[in-house]
């Protein structure tokens, strides 16, 4: 008697890709709003984006349960924390605390692909990009998700980020405007919409700067 | 997957659920004008038999929310016990204040994937429609505890049959007889092409009134 192995899997993928850019002053944060399962859609208007702090935003996209209980973590964690230090966390104490919270599950990992973007305490953006487990790297820009092979070549492109190897350690951030960095995000979703099925429907851009947050949105391919 | 090959090797495989039996098919769900219209049929399939003809899959859950299960019957019993207990509690605080459709699913998403987390799913897709203080609400969760929120939702092959044809005819502000037209088309091409799906069907209806679950038809 062959003993029974599990015929359904913990996991799925929803779908859906994530970007975020730094700035000078700015940071920009994106992600498509659709949601999938299969080759089925189940929503044109879910937002994978949420507001951990002040000055912190964490888009995720991969498995929506599992974001969505990540999520959770992260804002619970948050409020301890604003009770016992009287202040909001940084955006890179969030990025630590990210990246140990999903190493905490290593062994049956959330199955999220994370960017953080916000402003850091000098008030300059900054954008942290994740594995799955919380490996985890501050950059100038980044791209997660079903469409992040489309998109993060052409960002590599049009950003050209200096190596993290040079000595003085060069800014990571863009010199590109506010606008300009918002046009670029356009296009990037824009593109990859047409040959990523599961990117679509509705694209979600926060944009979050010393004068406080903003939402734009951007109607996207729906097929 | 280290995951799944942890949970194996604990060997007590026979105390988790690893495959449904007796099932439920599609439940479709939709807003309009008063409140959310829920629709199920009757049928509980024993693999591939129609074993059951009478099953409502369609429940009330306190004063402002309907639930609909698809996928394991006996799991969606349980459920119901722990939504009961659930609503039990929320009256013994007798402080005037109800949970409302959204708090009802938050609940059972959170039951959901916790149960998921510990490899024992509850084989459902559920349905949660409800209104209060005039708020529509409707929202869906799986048995890994993927949940959204919309204004049409189904589960199982309702997704791939009924949500294009909702997607195409819903609009805001349907009157009741147009939103019980438009439940009927979906179940009737659920008829035609779900092989699971039975003939006999009951309509849900909840508005800030109250709940009606209508008597079953074909």
């Amino acid at each position: 008697m062959t003993k029974q192995q599990a015929n359904w899997s913990p996991y799925d993928n929803n779908g859906g890709t994530c970007v975020a850019i730094a700035g000078a002053d700015y940071c920009v944060i994106a992600a498509d709003t659709r949601m999938s399962t299969g080759y089925s859609i189940l929503s044109r208007d879910y937002s994978k984006i949420i507001q951990l702090a002040d000055k912190s935003l964490m888009a995720s996209s991969g498995f929506q349960a599992d974001v969505r209980a990540l999520q959770k973590v992260l804002a619970a964690r948050h409020l301890i924390y604003q009770h016992q230090h009287n202040k909001q966390m940084s955006c890179p104490a969030m990025a630590q605390l990210l990246s140990n919270t999903l190493y905490y599950k290593r062994f049956f990992p959330y199955y999220a692909f994370n960017v953080l973007g916000g402003l850091d305490s000098e008030g300059k953006g900054c954008v942290f990009t994740y594995d799955a487990v919380g490996s985890y790297e501050r950059v100038g820009y980044s791209s997660q998700g079903s469409g992040a092979t489309l998109i993060t070549p052409f960002l590599d492109n049009q950003l050209k980020s200096p190596s993290p190897l040079l000595l003085p350690a060069k800014d990571a951030v863009t010199p590109l405007s506010e606008s300009e960095a918002i046009d670029l995000v356009k296009t990037c979703f824009a593109s990859a919409s047409e040959r990523d099925i599961y990117t679509g429907d509705k694209l979600e851009i926060v944009i979050l700067n010393a004068s406080g947050i903003r939402r734009e949105y951007l109607e996207l391919r729906k097929d | 997957m280290p995951g799944l090959m942890l949970a194996s090797a604990a060997g007590s495989d026979s105390q988790r659920t690893l495959y449904p039996y007796v099932t439920g098919t599609s439940v479709v769900g939709i807003k309009y004008k008063d409140g959310i219209l829920l629709a199920a049929d009757m049928g509980g399939s024993y693999g591939s038999t129609l074993r059951y003809k009478t099953v409502e899959r369609m429940k009330p859950v306190g004063k402002h929310s309907i639930i609909g299960a698809s996928g394991e019957l006996s799991d969606f019993q349980e459920i119901m016990r722990y939504l009961d207990e659930l609503i039990l509690n929320d009256n013994m605080w007798d402080d005037g204040n109800s949970l409302g459709p959204k708090e009802v699913l938050n609940y059972l998403t959170r039951v959901m994937y916790n149960r998921r987390n510990k490899f024992n799913p509850l084989w459902n897709s559920l349905v949660l429609g409800g209104i209060k203080n005039g708020q529509k609400y409707l929202g869906t969760v799986s048995m890994i505890g993927v949940h959204y929120e919309d204004n049409h939702v189904a589960t199982g092959f309702g997704n791939h049959l009924a949500r294009p044809i909702l997607r195409d005819e819903w609009h805001e502000d349907m009157t009741f007889e147009e939103g019980v037209k438009l439940l009927e088309k979906c179940m009737r091409v659920l008829l035609y092409r779900d092989r699971s799906a039975v003939n006999k069907l009951q309509i849900a209806k909840i508005t800030e009134e109250g709940v009606t679950i209508s008597q079953p038809y074909s």
